[in-house]
């Protein structure tokens, strides 16, 4: 293929791209006069081209398309079917355009079809002639040349010289007979005019320039631009790559040593280094809005093809940012205008009906932010219909009823970045058939991206996109953790603290896990060695530098020992055979030549919220905690005041409700609702928690028999099992104590507190301080009911040891002689309770008159005859925890009374 | 060294050459082909979290290149003495490793007579990552194979991480 064509074809799909968009411009705004003159125009290059080259199908096909334009100008009415039909033709030129560039020639065919409708739409409605004659301007070419353009009269004149067929003659003049389209083409081609040949390169070299000047407002500016193979552009990136390395090592050498003469060279150098690295990333950069450039034929053809009516704004289309990373978007940002134009806006009618206005609106913009870029895609829609999305979620076992219940509302959206997940009832041609979004996710985060969903129900979807600017080099923070040095990605980085022992900035413990106050925040803290599984000083950790980052919506500190400097990093990317580790983004040479390692924000960011670091220092087990290990237990985790975490025993909680703010009632000052039926009072979790004005509340429901209670809690974050560790908190009584679950720090409440608070006689739970040191033994077979009991005993004070035997009991009762009262599932394989109890009252001493909970199934008569006879206090039935509480009461009680 | 190998290759066929390393006394071969460079190892970075096989990242004249211990690829005791080790650098996929050895011998050049099958009776890992064993004066030259050296599965490092 020679250079001239392959110039036109890149050329060609550009003005087709441009025109594509103004037309869809041009509809909207019909009086626009200067975006019907950019069309023309460019139409009118595109045929005049293809009348040099020889391309006859290409330039009848431009040729009935500009007639039909042409009638727009002398003021026909612009209609949809019109717009629609020059849209199908340029699909057509630009399928064309794809033959020729594999092929090298034209293709064989007829588009007699298309020129047939066009000229029949250009000459219909000339009957009524447009009313506003005046309308018609004369050429648009109203400046002076630029050196090097060509006036519209010689492109003019290029054109007419050019064969084309006449339109109004069409039935004579259609192109390629369809029976032979072979040789007609050949035909065509020797006809091609001699005299074309000469002004062929002048021509396509300025025919760009001409449309480019012509653009005045709106449309995507261009500038005055060479093409540059890319290839060349990447060598060239890599080259000064390697000379801002070799810069970073002389600058590095020099700082070492006092030799003068050659540091201002240097500094020199090390400036034109800047400037040149500079220069070349300003030539991988290219405005978005050349990735957006389709989308408004895009959302034009989905709303004619889906019958609602979509407008999309766009702004900040001049935002610049790497050709790589805007190869990566382009088919992300397609997909989702198209997803926000099918599933987002509704149709004109569901619209009106809610209130809105018939025409919805999807808002694409972009921004600079820091060293990303921000990118929204914002529709006024109906949102997410979240309660289909953890449906769907459920069925397709994505997550389990119980675990979408405690999610939060923007944790149930990000399931449509789940492969195959698409609540779409009904799939259309368009999109829900739940393929893309996991994609868009994938390729988002590819390129160091995160994408975020903020949506409301009846009011709109917003996706926040946020990527970096660059991918090739990034500005780190070099610090030092350990024997090693790091990079951390500058874009990551929100600030630096110095932290000391002996300074006001210093890290605290809660149960080992550290965090820093900032101001008046809590800051959860990760070791930077200790998420990298490197052994650590317990001194080295509470001084040295924090590290301040923020991934998404997750901030967190990373401590490290030492922070040198921050540096412009080539990022080079890790080995094949390291990839698999998430804390590293790659690695990099720095200027002395060391290789080091850059961290992964997004990878460290798993650990904090997975806890799984050993960088906290382990604490000394509690003196008073029994050692028997307890069981694990399933805790509701939720934000309760000032953004700390607190936790419930889950086996406590009823329910987990949302409920509308509007519909707390306020009696004598108090918080309600109707709840079932019931009135149901509300109690803040925490004195700093307000009741919401607007939008939903989160409750946790606690029901005790007919009475409920409501807690109210800022957001249910978690459900967790893990190793109930509680450290006893002696001085607030609304707390058990903290512990750490996920390697946060989690207070543990005190349901026990909160009760009363809702009613008056709802306190029948023991008094808190009476029972603390009660170590009680619990007796059960299953470890279900351990594991469900242990933290409704553990919540009411006690310390619980459990046994999974009678036999087990027995050994624990012999060798502990801590344990203050049995509780013991009477129905047991092997040894029952009964055998327990009676072996018990025949052991000598203490543990003969240790008082005893029967816990069964079933409470028979025999059963109860049997308890009094072997001195058990009470027999409760097996699901009934109020029941077991107080009984635990009396016995307090009793055993009070007895020492009193 | 490397150039005499070269000139050697092309004077008889059915011969082959390869570089001999040491790792403890056990003596190996590596088909001179895939040795790209022979170079003394500094300044490797440590990887935190890596497979024990890795033994850190070096640069190599500008490029970074991950250092592979082959006695510990080998499953091999520890390394008692003192004294610098030797790194290979071979290619695989576009990318450059780096093989530390004890040290590096001369460049052999064996012909198909002296070569052994894989004793049955070898190390389930040693057999994996041998091609044969050549007899020689005095001792036996083990062949390894680069391919199968460099492919160590991720994935099971990936669960163990995790």
């Amino acid at each position: 293929m020679d250079d001239l064509l392959r110039e036109f074809l890149t050329e060609s799909a550009e003005h087709l791209d441009t025109v594509d968009a103004e037309l869809v411009r041009f509809e909207q705004d019909p009086n626009n006069q200067t975006i019907l003159r950019n069309i023309f125009r460019l139409v009118h290059t595109i045929k005049g081209t293809c009348g040099f080259l020889g391309l006859p199908r290409l330039e009848a096909l431009a040729h009935a398309a500009e007639t039909l334009m042409g009638q727009f100008r002398d003021g026909m009415p612009v209609t949809g079917p019109a717009v629609s039909l020059i849209l199908v033709t340029l699909d057509r030129l630009k399928a064309i355009l794809a033959d020729l560039e594999a092929t090298g020639t034209e293709p064989a065919g007829s588009d007699d079809d298309l020129i047939g409708a066009l000229e029949q739409m250009a000459s219909a409605p000339i009957a009524p002639p447009a009313p506003v004659a005046e309308i018609r301007l004369p050429d648009p070419v109203v400046r002076e040349l630029k050196p090097g353009e060509v006036s519209l009269e010689d492109l003019e004149r290029a054109f007419m010289e050019a064969e084309g067929p006449d339109p109004f003659d069409a039935p004579l003049a259609a192109p390629p007979e369809p029976a032979s389209p072979e040789p007609a083409k050949v035909h065509e081609a020797a006809k091609s005019p001699e005299p074309a040949k000469s002004p062929e390169p002048a021509k396509s070299a300025d025919a760009p320039a001409a449309p480019a000047a012509q653009e005045g407002e709106g449309g995507v500016a261009k500038v005055q631009t060479i093409r540059v193979n890319v290839d060349t552009l990447e060598h060239l990136m890599t080259m000064v790559s390697e000379l801002v390395l070799t810069r970073n090592q002389l600058l590095e050498i020099a700082r070492r040593h006092d030799d003068s003469t050659y540091k201002v060279p240097l500094q020199r150098l090390s400036h034109v280094t800047a400037e040149l690295q500079e220069g070349v990333m300003k030539t991988r950069m290219q405005p978005i809005g050349n990735a957006w450039q389709k989308l408004p034929r895009v959302v034009r053809d989905l709303s004619s093809e889906l019958g609602k009516q979509i407008e999309l704004v766009m702004s900040g289309a001049e935002t610049e940012l790497d050709r790589q990373v805007l190869e990566v978007i382009k088919d992300p940002l397609t997909h989702m205008v198209r997803n926000s134009a099918d599933h987002g806006i509704e149709s004109a009618a569901d619209r009106k009906s809610a209130g809105k206005p018939a025409r919805g609106t999807i808002r694409l913009s972009a921004y600079h932010e820091g060293g990303t870029i921000t990118i929204e895609i914002a529709d006024d829609g109906k949102g997410l219909d979240l309660a289909a999305i953890r449906r769907k979620a459920v069925e397709r076992k994505v997550a389990s009823q119980a675990e979408v219940e405690r999610m939060t509302d923007a944790q149930v959206a990000k399931f449509i970045f789940h492969p195959g997940f698409s609540t779409a009832a009904a799939i259309t041609s368009v999109s829900g058939r739940g393929v893309g979004m996991d994609v868009v996710k994938t390729n988002i985060e590819l390129i160091g991206g995160v994408i975020d969903i903020n949506t409301q129900l009846g009011r709109g979807t917003t996706f926040t996109i946020k990527i970096p600017l660059t991918l090739a080099i990034i500005a780190a923070l070099i610090v030092k953790a350990g024997a090693q040095r790091f990079a951390v990605p500058q874009v990551a980085v929100l600030e630096l603290v110095r932290v000391d022992k002996a300074t006001a900035q210093k890290i605290e413990r809660i149960n080992g896990s550290p965090v820093l106050r900032l101001r008046e925040r809590l800051l959860p803290i990760v070791t930077l060695t200790g998420v990298l599984g490197q052994d650590q000083e317990a001194d080295a950790v509470d001084s040295g530098f924090v590290v301040v980052a923020q991934v998404g919506r997750q901030r967190f500190g990373i401590l490290v020992d030492e922070v040198f400097h921050t540096e412009e990093i080539v990022v080079k990317p890790m080995s094949s055979k390291l990839r698999h580790l998430p804390l590293f983004a790659g690695n990099t040479i720095l200027g002395d030549g060391a290789v080091v390692l850059i961290v992964d924000p997004n990878g460290i960011a798993q650990q904090v919220s997975q806890g799984s670091q050993s960088g906290a220092i382990p604490v000394e087990a509690e003196a008073e905690e029994t050692e028997a290990a307890d069981a694990k237990a399933t805790l509701l985790v939720f934000k309760g005041g000032a953004g700390s975490y607190k936790a419930v025993p889950l086996s406590l909680v009823t329910r987990l409700e949302e409920i509308e703010s509007a519909k707390v009632e306020w009696v004598a000052g108090r918080p309600l609702i109707q709840y079932r039926g019931r009135l149901m009072p509300l109690v803040p979790a925490d004195p700093s928690i307000e009741i919401r004005a607007s939008g939903t509340q989160a409750l946790v429901v606690f029901s005790d028999g007919e009475r409920a209670m409501g807690l109210v809690v800022d957001e249910i974050v978690d459900i967790v099992e893990e190793r109930l560790d509680v450290e006893i908190s002696a001085d607030r009584s609304d707390l058990i104590g903290s512990a750490v679950l996920r390697g946060r720090a989690t207070e543990i409440i005190n349901i026990a507190h909160f009760l009363p608070l809702a009613y008056d006689d709802w306190a029948r739970g023991p008094k808190k301080a009476d029972k603390r040191g009660s170590t009680l033994l619990l007796v059960d077979d299953s470890a279900f009911f351990r594991d469900m009991l242990s933290p409704v005993l553990k919540a009411a004070g006690y310390s619980v040891i459990t046994a999974a035997s009678a036999d087990e009991a027995v050994a624990t009762l012999l060798s502990n002689p801590r344990v203050d009262v049995v509780v013991c599932d009477l129905e047991m394989p092997g040894r029952s309770g009964f055998d327990l109890v009676s072996a018990m009252r025949k052991v000598e001493g203490r543990v003969a008159g240790l008082p005893v909970i029967g816990l069964s199934g079933t409470i028979g008569a025999e059963a109860i005859e049997r308890a009094r006879t072997l001195g058990i206090v009470d027999l409760v039935a097996k699901f009934d925890r109020s029941g077991l509480i107080s009984a635990l009461a009396e016995i307090d009680v009793a055993s009070l009374a007895a020492a009193a | 060294m490397m150039q005499a190998a070269n000139s050697n290759a092309t004077e008889t066929i059915g011969t082959r050459d390869f570089v001999t390393v040491f790792v403890g006394e056990t003596m190996f071969g590596l088909s001179i082909d895939r040795v790209h460079d022979v170079f003394i190892p500094a300044g490797v970075t440590p990887v935190p979290l890596a497979p024990p096989e890795i033994v850190g990242l070096l640069n190599l004249r500008g490029r970074v290149v991950t250092a592979l211990c082959l006695r510990r690829r080998l499953s091999m005791a520890p390394r008692t003495g003192e004294g610098a080790q030797m790194a290979i650098g071979l290619e695989q996929g576009g990318e450059t490793f780096a093989l530390i050895v004890d040290g590096v011998g001369e460049v052999l050049k064996l012909g198909a007579d002296t070569h052994e099958p894989v004793p049955i009776n070898l190390d389930a890992r040693w057999r994996d990552l041998t091609l044969g064993v050549h007899r020689l004066d005095g001792r036996l030259l083990v062949i390894l194979d680069v391919d199968a050296l460099l492919a160590f599965d991720t994935q099971r490092r990936t669960a163990g991480a995790a």
